[in-house]
């Protein structure tokens, strides 16, 4: 299970009114976090959709040739092979794709309900916003792999699907809280008054005017519940609750330990799923972060601004200064002097460009 | 008291929540799941596959309500029933075995993350654009991998390969619990590894978090006008940013936690530790249900309790709450 | 008035923002001087660079900001000689800020800290810049609190419990904690209500002929400083347009944009008359037009005003011997043209 997802302190930025939609067409203005996180994504998302068929083998199959149990990387078995002969690698990309694919579906799924139930509670508000923020509180608060445990394990079948309606059903009161906190926002802005008085009913205003403006946060919320997914599923099938049989990263990495691959120093059967999981759940966070910083500019601007008139510039940093001697008035002060004769200070390091 | 009344209400309700979830989940399972449950324990003494009955509504134990009144009253009386794997064995006492080894552990590691995390986050805030920031890419990866998996991984480095930490286990085999000594210390040796796995990934989240809250606390207005009134900046930093910035990082602890305690008892599978994640996997794989639910409840109620100690932290914290306290 | 030496002489000072669409020019080349004890309102539109002014002086302002030119030059009474604030260092300008500079803010519930007292806020201020024992510190803040108006019995408030007027003015004894030399009043009235404003300007006025400081003062609104400022500077566009006594200002405005200010409000006395705005809206600081900012908007203009450098000029016919205009073709008695010019007209 992955560590506390990251939390959005305060909802993102509003954009200003007119800009409705975040145009993303720009992919050199992203930021580099972004970027970065998209495509380390995009490689594993390749992966998944073309791994299973280029993969050497049948990752069930096992082979019985003797000697090829456990086998370190080589030649013909490029992640080596598990205690019954399996190849590593086939199990990897088979695992990759049916985890992202389980991910996808619930966060596609969750963020749906979210947005659904964070925009029913802020437009319909009293009664039914009372009852839809406590539902969305006290499934935060509860715990979710306990509860998540206790739903899967009574299930007969704990296959994809199961897993995939457990999930779902506590996947979305994070982003309904926040969705809503951000339609109430919205709700209050001068140009949803401006649509409301020339006429136009709630749902246009709805989808026409509020929804468009909360693109990012939408989008974070979707990267969000793919990343708890992928943590969730991972966990719930490393302790036992999933499809034993199917290869999934969380399953293999439950084989590996039942099999004691730590012990018996099989590095190769543990390290590959386990790293997959790392680099898809960094991914998404670098993704996160660039979308946060597309909506709140100050997280962006500040790494841009960084480096003004030449120097590294820390937020707190007095206004710096951009000439190596003082104006044309007279001579250079006494306290002036002093301070210059002492240091090549940054400030006053700069070649005149004006 | 309103502020606190409030939350100690939300929390009833939460508790009353995972109460009746925990009640009605196995109730509504489909009949013939429920007889393939029964199935897999054959050699039940009667008394317990009563119990067992009881517990997934079959039979004819009475009415919903009368049922439901008689679990809540169990629940209050700490009576989670008779363990079906290790009968006779009652599932609280089970309980009362591994829930010190999991509170203290998990306790403690998370409270000193939180303190290194924000106190790491406040620094990168302020001095943001500077060199921690450079390792962002790898904080945000540490925060990414599973708590259990960091686990593997350090095992196999420190205790296998380097032999620094022992490899699992709460306590060195051969040794008697009990409060002596050599068993404490034996036990904090062993817990050194956990801890530090639990460290390691959890900082990296408080420390961005704090980060980010700093670095909008930073462009206030308040902030500004302390650096106006010629402070020095260690007054700016500590009591003008971050005694404000801590307030949403408090927040987002709490909602956190859930987590924590999710991830940290995974972990303690990886190590074999004696806590309450090894139970669970029992309970899992062996499909023990009253332990099961125990366990849930157990959980849920520490991490409410955990959200109420920090909401009155944040009482303590922020004078406008205060405020409405004392109204 | 003009005793000698400035206590703050701004030259030619330029600060830009450094934004990835271009430098933004916030203030461009502007000449400013605070004399000892006066009072100088600076007024101007939003977007003309009159807070930005304001921060850059003591450095305040955050990235992306940059000052580009010109100098700062502070020499209040306890100073040696004059000194470059643009040139000192982070423990120097520590130094400076409030105890000869001070701020006092536009919006007072954003500038005070929400978790402190307001007695914990002044002692701070305080603290920082005075060597006194714990017990002298509380008795100032006391001290403060009632140079101001407000009751003890608030010193331990936070500023959620106090009204908008009573924050301004807790901001108001806080800048005076260290006794500075100079105050700057970033539009402190703007806020509040007309009753609570007139009350507190009073009682500002009232505290600079006790305690001897000057004033620099920043707002929007033009009538505010006819009565309160001795002298007044108008800036457009990050410019300097008009500089000079108040009384001076007002009867006979050389500048077409101060012309255009004066003309925005009613008077109580006098004729009744058609209020006239001025059309259009300020020029984009990333991409200035050549020669005068204010060419769009002016009713005067000509083709020759594209071409003006702006430099600051003597007003020949004002009593004020150091009136100045940045317009060298319009002066007091220049009449306003026949017929007022069509927005189109003036787009051309």
């Amino acid at each position: 299970m992955t560590a506390a997802p990251p939390i959005i302190a305060e909802p993102p930025a509003l954009p200003a009114p007119g800009v409705k939609v975040q145009r993303l067409g720009q992919w050199s203005r992203l930021p580099l976090k972004a970027k970065s996180g998209a495509i380390l994504l995009g490689v594993f998302v390749l992966a998944g959709i073309i791994g299973p068929e280029v993969s050497p083998y049948n990752p069930s199959y096992q082979n019985p040739a003797p000697g090829l149990a456990l086998n370190p990387p080589d030649a013909a078995h490029l992640l080596g092979t598990t205690q019954s002969g399996q190849d590593v690698l086939s199990q990897l990309l088979v695992g990759i794709r049916m985890t992202l694919e389980l991910a996808v579906i619930v966060g596609v799924v969750a963020t749906v309900l979210a947005v659904i139930v964070g925009v029913t509670a802020a437009v319909l508000g009293g009664f039914w916003d009372e009852l839809l923020s406590l539902a969305s509180n006290v499934f935060l608060v509860i715990p979710s792999l306990p509860l998540l445990i206790l739903l899967l394990g009574y299930l007969p079948q704990k296959g994809q699907a199961a897993t995939i309606l457990v999930l779902s059903v506590l996947g979305w009161p994070w982003g309904a809280r926040v969705i809503r906190a951000q339609t109430m926002a919205i709700r209050g802005r001068d140009f949803v008054a401006a649509a409301r008085e020339s006429g136009e009913s709630t749902w246009r205003i709805l989808a026409v005017e509020i929804v468009p403006n909360e693109i990012s946060l939408i989008a974070a919320n979707f990267v969000n519940t793919v990343l708890y997914a992928i943590g969730a599923s991972v966990a719930l099938a490393f302790i036992g609750l999933a499809d034993l049989s199917s290869w999934s990263l969380g399953t293999m990495l439950y084989w590996a330990q039942s099999q004691q691959a730590l012990q018996l120093g099989a590095w190769w059967w543990f390290i590959p799923p386990g790293l997959a999981v790392a680099l898809m759940g960094t991914a998404l966070v670098l993704l996160n972060t660039g979308i946060d910083e597309l909506g709140n500019p100050r997280l962006r601007d500040a790494s841009h601004a960084a480096r003004i008139g030449g120097h590294r510039q820390r937020p707190a940093d007095p206004t710096p200064v951009l000439h190596a001697a003082p104006a044309s008035r007279g001579q250079r002060t006494r306290l002036g002097s002093f301070v210059h004769s002492f240091s090549r200070s940054s400030l006053l390091d700069e070649g005149g460009q004006q | 008291m309103k502020f606190i009344l409030r939350r100690l209400a939300f929390y009833a309700v939460a508790a009353w929540v995972a109460l009746t979830l925990n009640f009605f989940i196995p109730r509504a399972m489909p009949g013939n799941a429920v007889q393939a449950i029964m199935a897999k324990f054959p050699n039940l003494q009667p008394s317990a596959y009563r119990a067992l009955e009881a517990m997934l509504g079959v039979g004819h134990p009475g009415s919903l309500w009368h049922q439901y009144v008689s679990y809540l009253d169990d629940v209050f009386h700490l009576n989670f029933g008779t363990d079906v794997i290790e009968y006779p064995a009652q599932v609280s006492t089970l309980l009362a075995q591994t829930i010190p080894w999991t509170l203290t552990l998990v306790g403690t590691a998370t409270v000193i993350a939180f303190f290194i995390g924000t106190g790491l986050g406040i620094v990168a805030g302020w001095r943001h654009g500077g060199w921690l920031d450079r390792g962002l890419p790898g904080l945000m990866f540490l925060q990414a991998m599973p708590y259990f998996f960091l686990a593997l991984i350090l095992i196999e480095l420190l205790a296998v390969r380097a032999h620094i930490f022992p490899i699992g286990q709460g306590y060195a085999g051969g040794l008697v619990p009990g409060w002596h000594a050599a068993f404490i210390g034996s036990a904090i040796y062993h817990a050194l590894l956990p801890a530090l796995t639990i460290v390691i990934t959890s900082v990296a989240g408080w420390m961005l978090q704090m980060r980010n809250v700093m670095i909008t606390t930073i462009g206030e207005d308040y902030v500004i006008a302390a650096q106006a009134k010629g402070l020095r900046s260690r007054r700016v930093v500590f009591t003008y940013a971050a005694r404000n910035a801590l307030l949403p990082q408090l927040q987002g602890f709490g909602m956190a936690l859930g987590f924590v305690v999710s991830g940290a008892l995974v972990m303690e599978i990886v190590f074999s530790y004696p806590g309450i994640g090894l139970l669970l996997l029992n309970a899992v794989t062996s499909d023990d249900y009253p332990l099961m639910q125990a366990i849930f409840l157990v959980i849920t109620f520490a991490v409410l309790i955990a959200n109420l100690i920090v909401d009155l932290a944040l009482v303590a914290f922020d004078p406008r709450v205060r405020a409405r306290e004392a109204a | 008035m003009n005793a000698g030496t400035p206590v703050l002489d701004i030259t030619d000072f330029s600060v830009v923002y450094r934004t990835p669409g271009g430098d933004v020019r916030a203030v461009s080349q502007v000449n400013l001087a605070l004399h000892k004890g006066e009072v100088v309102g600076l007024a101007g539109e939003s977007g003309s660079g009159k807070s930005t002014l304001a921060y850059a002086v003591c450095r305040l302002l955050r990235a992306p900001a940059l000052i580009t030119g010109g100098s700062v030059l502070y020499q209040g009474r306890r100073v040696g000689g004059p000194t470059d604030v643009l040139q000192l260092r982070n423990h120097e300008l520590q130094q400076l800020r409030w105890r000869e500079i001070a701020i006092v803010f536009q919006s007072a519930m954003n500038a005070l800290n929400p978790v402190l007292n307001v007695r914990d806020q002044i002692v701070d201020a305080i603290h920082a810049h005075l060597r006194m024992p714990r017990a002298d510190e509380l008795e100032k803040a006391a001290t403060l609190i009632d140079l101001v108006g407000i009751p003890r019995s608030r010193l331990r408030s936070y500023p959620h419990e106090l009204s908008g007027g009573m924050r301004q003015r807790v901001m108001i004894a806080m800048a005076l904690a260290a006794d500075p030399e100079i105050v700057i009043m970033d539009e402190p009235t703007t806020a509040l209500d007309v009753v609570v404003q007139r009350d507190i300007l009073a009682q500002v006025v009232e505290l600079k002929e006790t305690l001897g400081f000057s004033i620099l003062f920043i707002t929007h609104d033009l009538s505010l400083l006819l009565e309160l400022a001795d002298r007044i500077a108008v800036m457009y566009a990050g410019r300097l347009m008009e500089f000079g006594t108040a009384a001076e200002l007002h009867r006979e405005p050389a500048h077409p944009y101060s012309r255009g200010l004066l003309n925005s409000f009613p008077s109580l006395h006098g004729p009744r008359r058609d209020l006239a705005g001025i059309p259009g809206s300020p020029p984009d600081l990333r991409h200035p037009p050549e020669g005068c900012p204010f060419v769009p908007r002016c009713t005067y203009s000509t083709d020759a005003c594209r071409t003006v450098d702006m430099h600051l000029e003597r007003v020949a016919s004002s009593a004020d011997p150091e009136h100045v205009t940045a317009c060298p073709f319009v002066l007091p008695e220049t009449p306003a043209p026949a017929q007022a010019r069509t927005e189109q007209e003036l787009q051309a």
